[in-house]
């Protein structure tokens, strides 16, 4: 089995967020990349797939040469070889043309994304690759099971679940459960370093969103402290204060 | 013009989130002096699908049959890109649910048209420019999205914008799409719904436990005070990993964000990573023993006190308020 991951380039969890030129940029200075948290996940599982020769894993990035260091961490958890689209990511949009294009040319059996990436949240390039490439997509999946030509694969539902079938290829987006990640080790750094990367340079795309500005939510008022015996005043609050029950 | 909004239905019924939807969609429709029509995908009673006029829909149109009982991703969203040809509606909304964020990315491309998913707000529109307020950096910021393209499909927060009675009434016309073999390939297997639980994503209360509670045993209380209050429950990420929880209960930066109006945090720190997901509550209530946890800073109440005598006393303090209500 063909499986290819998308990864993206994401700042650190802890990344207290700003920004810069009146709100219009994200200050990514002092800011640590890393592969962001649900394409690890992705891609321990792609492993897991192909696990004793069963097939390979290509990890595929659209950035520019700065991403390198996150794709050769892909590498080293064990994806097989990688592909950078040099290109600065302007939105999913851009990021699922240019994938499409790749894939069109190099078709996989398995392509998978995270459910989102923890800096736009945007979960739109599974659904995206699905559209541009005519094949079915899941957006969140908490499961996936591998059969020789269908894949069995769980998705939630708001209070609930649904078990769906689909056949290869297909794009699915995975969220926490469908595996743990994987942590690099010392054979698999040093394998990194030599591992294929291609550099691939990007197609013209017609753009239609741009992010003009960016906020921080409003700062709260000071909490206001409740002693631990006077519960009832809590719940008073919250009915005639706060309004909320 | 016109605004199409995406009716999805739980089992046959309309959820708040899509009343908000609707509520949304009548807001913009009235921005650009134009209608409101939803379409609706399954079999949904003609009761029901009245009802979306009460919020706003001149215009109801209506897919039934059995092909398309369940929701099928790539069918559906073939669907709704069709009717809102049909309509000629220049925006699209949908509620960014599961399976509105789904959706909204593959009716984009089918229209060619912008994404804002996760919007919080009604666009700012002016001549040539339509922006869209949306979560980024997992709620810790907001940006201002610029859609460019002729049609913009937008995905709507649950609980980010209120219900709007118009008292109206809409007119229901059936509607039949040809559907391509090719939108069939995914198959459902099995739909589990738990019914009686109040699903996490769009509830108005939650109550959540963190590593303070110790183990699974003690989730018992954080249960008694979610049905009490008719809320759901949720956990922080270590919770969910000790399998002391299901994944999807696991709220924040890598699980699912919320926006309730109320959010109860028991014995939980308040990681960045955890407020990142949960952040944008109107109203967060913490209960923590260490007064220096970091979830006092973003809290509206807090109680400084262990969780085993504190629980105990807000479920009886509860049981009072709702017998005397
Ligand atoms: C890549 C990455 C992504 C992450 N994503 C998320 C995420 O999405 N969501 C998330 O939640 N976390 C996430 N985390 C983890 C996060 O950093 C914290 O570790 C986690 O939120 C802590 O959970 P906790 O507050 O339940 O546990 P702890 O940090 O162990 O805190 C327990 C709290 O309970 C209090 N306590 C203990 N006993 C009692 C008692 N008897 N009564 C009252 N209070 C008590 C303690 O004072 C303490 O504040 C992520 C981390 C990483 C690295």
């Amino acid at each position: 089995m063909k499986i290819l991951v998308c990864v993206s380039n994401v700042p650190d969890t802890t990344t207290k967020i700003t920004f810069t030129d009146n709100n219009t940029q994200f200050n990514t200075n002092g800011v640590q990349f890393i592969l962001n948290p649900y394409d690890e996940i992705a891609l321990a599982r792609a492993i897991e797939l192909t696990d004793g020769g069963k097939g390979t894993v290509t990890v595929i990035n659209v950035g520019e040469s700065n991403t390198e260091a996150t794709i050769r961490k892909a590498l080293a958890i064990g994806a097989t070889d990688a592909v950078r689209i040099n290109a600065k990511p302007h939105d999913a949009w851009y990021v699922a043309c240019q994938i499409a294009q790749y894939v069109k040319a190099n078709p996989f059996d398995l392509i998978l994304t995270g459910r989102e990436s923890i800096d736009y949240n945007g979960s739109k390039v599974a659904g995206m690759l699905g559209e541009l490439l005519d094949l079915p997509s899941v957006s969140i999946i908490k499961k996936l099971d591998a059969g020789d030509s269908d894949a069995t694969v769980e998705r939630e539902i708001e209070g609930g679940k649904e078990v769906l079938t689909i056949p290869y290829p297909f794009v699915a987006g995975t969220a926490e459960g469908v595996a743990e990640p994987k942590i690099p080790n010392m054979r698999g750094i040093m394998s990194a370093r030599t591992k294929p990367l291609a550099v691939v340079e990007p197609v013209e795309v017609k753009t239609f969103s741009e992010i003009v500005s960016y906020e921080t939510p409003a700062p709260r008022g000071q909490v206001k402290l409740i002693p631990p015996d006077d519960t009832a005043k809590l719940v008073e609050l919250l009915h005639t204060e706060a309004r909320v029950i | 013009m016109s605004v199409l909004i995406y009716a999805e239905n739980a089992g046959g019924k309309f959820k708040k989130s899509i009343f908000e939807a609707v509520s949304y969609a009548r807001a913009i429709a009235d921005q650009n002096n134009t209608s409101v029509t939803a379409v609706s995908i399954g079999n949904v009673d003609a009761t029901e699908l009245a009802s979306l006029g009460k919020y706003g829909a001149d215009k109801v149109l209506n897919v039934s049959g059995d092909k398309l009982k369940d929701f099928i991703n790539q069918a559906y969203a073939s669907v709704i890109a069709e009717a809102a040809k049909k309509e000629g509606s220049a925006v699209v909304v949908l509620s960014n649910t599961f399976s509105g964020r789904g959706l909204a990315p593959r009716i984009g491309v089918k229209l060619e048209a912008g994404v804002a998913d996760g919007a919080v707000a009604l666009p700012e529109q002016a001549v040539g420019s339509f922006k869209v307020k949306k979560t980024a950096f997992s709620g810790k910021a907001f940006a201002m999205v610029e859609l460019t393209s002729a049609i913009k499909v937008i995905a709507l927060v649950p609980n980010s914008y209120k219900v709007v009675e118009t008292g109206g009434a809409a007119q229901v016309e059936d509607f039949s799409v040809e559907t391509k073999a090719s939108d069939f390939k995914a198959m459902i297997k099995e739909i589990v719904r738990s019914t009686d639980k109040v699903s996490l994503p769009d509830a108005e209360i939650v109550v959540s436990g963190g590593r303070g509670l110790k183990g699974p045993e003690n989730w018992g209380m954080i249960e008694e005070l979610a049905e009490l209050l008719g809320a759901a429950t949720a956990c922080s990420k270590p919770v969910s990993d000790a399998g002391w929880r299901p994944h999807s209960e696991h709220v924040g930066q890598t699980g699912i964000a919320v926006s309730p109006n109320l959010y109860i945090a028991v014995g939980i720190s308040g990681a960045i990573q955890h407020l990142a997901g949960v952040s944008s509550s109107k109203v967060i209530v913490v209960i923590n023993k260490d007064p220096e946890a970091p979830f006092f800073k973003v809290a509206d109440y807090g109680i400084v006190g262990d969780a085993f005598e504190v629980l105990p006393k807000l479920i009886a303090a509860v049981k009072e308020y709702k017998a005397s209500a």
